[in-house]
């Protein structure tokens, strides 16, 4: 038995303090659930709920994400690349994302930055709120950085071959959250510091909004994008099969490098100052967006049939329950991508154009980024959780038993929680209020709905209790053993030598031009046309 | 290397599927105006209560007949309220904000628009049913915003 590396304990590191805040958020998550629903429970307060649905959103889909992703970066760089060049510069990106984390959170947390995590100004928070987040991503630049610099060194050494798959889609994610953390750079530095410091006394709300959701889709591909990888790469492997298509796994990586940006308007349905036939640009690009996922759905489970054939199952569909459902890794992503098929479901409707005006601001939205950011991602991370601690650790999974009944737990809890305000939004109930009842009077026609969502939170809260006890339990106690190996899933027919999917740079290139293509004409217009900026405003 | 058959088909589908969809929203974007609230005007927020349209917003008949409801949207309310408006007739919501942003969305219809600072938004409603309606702020903006809901009566008038 050996001590971990150097490596695996920064990858765990950063896998920890993933865990510490989904295990916050989801407190404040199950609050919210019931607030909703117009349960009472001591302490609940308007400023406590809003507060909490800062923090949550926050918590979740900023810190739990991003510091998991970075993690699983570094597992799988030093894995197959067999380096990770600049660890010192690594561990210095690590604090900067803990410090930054650490003092946003101290702002939401007194009560001085309830903006919720999408901060649309004129709401304004405490300006270290805004140097916090700045903090949290230049933490993730300089992770990036770190994972380039190795793949370069990488390549110096296998000139002319292409980059091992779970690699190549983990550039592919560094590259959209670089092109998609610029339009967030300029909000934040440019705009929300300088007014929130008194520098400027206003603000351009819709120039704003425009520029958070150039950074908010492409933020959607960098959480789907390593669970991508974890399902072409790893849960065959795990089912003993083989990876169905290396080359159009490849591709669609950089379908998402070109396609995942230029589509934010399909968040702006809604905003005046924006032309119709620009929004239609963007529901178009919206819409080709599904094709890489539709590619996968194939890819993955064909790579999973394999699986079975191999193990002998015979007919159509007997393969199925040769797969590893016992393994809580393999069960967490099985469930997440049958989620997924849900989500996308939901994502064509909120991505067309018309039919948007039905569902946008409504309860609905909640429903449908819980399948997806919530599940899909989420559930994935929980499963390649118990899949990473060993190897990182060098300690035996414990609690095997509640790590299996995690998923489950997670699956029908969501599947309540989110058809339930599916349902709601249509119905009319808006996202983010402290009561389902509004005013007092207009909850009659969803008040059943809003109760049902209240249970799936609680079954949601008990299954992210159940993995944090796993967690917890293996990092403290679990067996000492020798660090598994990383193994990856074997290509059918693996790509040998550098194709056009292997041209990060100038794919790259063209990811810069369609965000020029889709952002220019329209931000440049606005910025011409005579506006008057707003004031700042705290009503929290 | 090559994609296997079965893969191409799923790809073909999977492309004409998204090329089904896209005709689907581009076609009755163009023959029944089905659109989202997309209006450019701009207007200062400092300003507003001197403003001649949104200084005391209100439901005005045009020379024409054309009905145009301003409206206003500020913590944690909608002005007027209620919005009183006739039954089958094309009525233009012209709405702004006085202080963060906030949603207009009626309840049990498609109307939902933002309302923001600086910004005028507009659309064209008809209700076909008389009776009154929910409007219920869908864009959080402070302590209260799940409070912040305001009412539109349609009343049976001009048919």
């Amino acid at each position: 038995m050996s001590a971990p590396t150097p490596q695996a304990r920064l990858a765990v590191s950063h896998i920890g303090v993933a865990i510490a805040a989904f295990g916050v958020a989801s407190i404040m998550g199950v609050l919210q659930g019931l607030s909703i629903a117009d349960i009472e429970f001591p302490m609940r307060s308007e400023s406590l709920y809003y507060m909490f649905v800062t923090a949550h959103g926050v918590l979740m889909a900023l810190v739990f994400t991003t510091f998991f992703i970075m993690g699983l970066g570094y597992a799988i760089c030093h894995a197959q690349l067999g380096r990770l060049v600049g660890l010192k510069t690594a561990w210095l990106g690590f604090w900067m994302a803990v410090v930054g984390t650490v003092a946003a959170a101290y702002t939401i947390l007194t009560g001085q930055s309830s903006v919720l995590y999408t901060f649309y100004p004129p709401l304004q928070a405490h300006p270290v709120f805004y140097v916090g987040a700045t903090l949290l991503v230049v933490g993730s630049w300089i992770w990036g950085g770190v994972l380039i610099a190795s793949y370069r060194s990488w390549k110096r050494d296998h000139p002319g071959q292409p980059v091992p798959m779970a690699m190549h889609g983990m550039l592919a994610t560094i590259i959209v959250w670089y092109l998609a953390t610029s339009g967030l750079a300029w909000e934040v530095l440019f705009m929300l510091i300088p007014w929130s410091m008194g520098w400027v006394e206003t603000i351009d709300p819709v120039i704003a909004r425009t520029l958070f959701w150039w950074f908010g889709h492409p933020l959607v591909y960098f959480w789907l994008m390593p669970a991508y990888v974890l399902w072409y790469t790893v849960m065959p492997r795990i089912a003993g099969g083989r990876l169905f298509s290396d080359k159009l796994a490849r591709m669609v990586f950089i379908l998402f490098v070109v396609l995942s940006t230029p589509v934010g308007f399909h968040h702006q349905f809604a905003d005046p100052g924006i032309s119709a036939n620009w929004k239609f640009v963007h529901t178009i690009t919206t819409f080709a967006i599904l094709f890489p996922s539709f590619v996968t759905a194939f890819t993955v489970i064909a790579s999973l049939e394999i699986a079975g054939r191999l193990k002998g199952a015979k007919g159509l569909f007997n393969w199925i329950g040769t797969l590893p459902w016992k393994d809580p890794f393999f069960l967490a992503m099985a469930l997440a991508m049958l989620s997924f098929t849900f989500g996308g479901f939901g994502g064509a409707i909120n991505a067309a154009y018309g039919m948007n005006s039905m569902v946008h601001n409504t309860a609905w939205i909640m429903g449908h980024f819980h399948v997806t950011l919530g599940t899909t991602s989420a559930l994935t991370f929980m499963g390649a959780t118990y899949w990473l601690l060993p190897r990182l650790l060098g300690r035996e999974l414990k609690l095997v038993g509640l790590a299996r009944l995690q998923p489950w737990l997670w699956f029908i809890g969501m599947g309540i929680f989110s058809t339930s305000f599916h349902i709601a939004g249509l119905r009319g109930l808006p996202r983010r209020v402290f009561s389902g009842a509004l005013a007092g009077e207009q909850g009659d026609a969803w008040a059943a709905l809003t109760s049902a969502g209240a249970i799936g939170g609680v079954i949601l809260f008990l299954s992210a209790m159940a993995f944090v006890s796993v967690v917890i339990a293996t990092w403290t106690s679990g067996r000492k053993i020798e660090a598994p190996a990383f193994e990856f899933a074997v290509p059918l027919e693996p790509v040998t030598t550098m194709g056009l999917w292997d041209r990060l740079g100038l794919w790259t290139i063209v990811g810069i031009v369609m965000i020029i293509l889709a952002y220019g004409y329209p931000l440049a217009t606005l910025i011409m046309t005579p506006r008057f900026g707003s004031p700042p405003f705290q009503p929290f | 290397m090559s994609v296997h058959v079965y893969e191409k088909l799923w790809m073909w589908g999977a492309g004409g599927l998204i090329v089904l969809f896209l005709a689907a929203i581009g076609i009755t974007a163009v023959t029944q105006a089905v659109q989202p609230p997309s209006h450019i005007e701009t207007i200062n927020p400092a300003t507003l209560m001197d403003h001649p349209e949104f200084g005391d917003p209100q439901v005005k008949v045009g020379e024409d007949g054309t009905v145009t409801a301003s409206v206003v949207a500020e913590m944690f309310q909608f002005r007027p309220d209620p919005i009183e408006v006739p039954v089958n007739t094309p009525v233009v919501f012209r709405i702004t904000s006085a202080d963060v942003i906030h949603g207009f969305q009626i309840i049990g219809t498609n109307a939902n628009a933002m309302a923001v600072p600086g910004y005028v938004s507009q659309f064209t409603m008809t209700f076909t049913k008389a009776g009154d309606y929910d409007i219920a702020c869908n864009e959080y903006c402070g302590l209260m915003h799940h409070g912040m809901v305001g009412k539109i009566t349609v009343t049976g008038g001009q048919q």
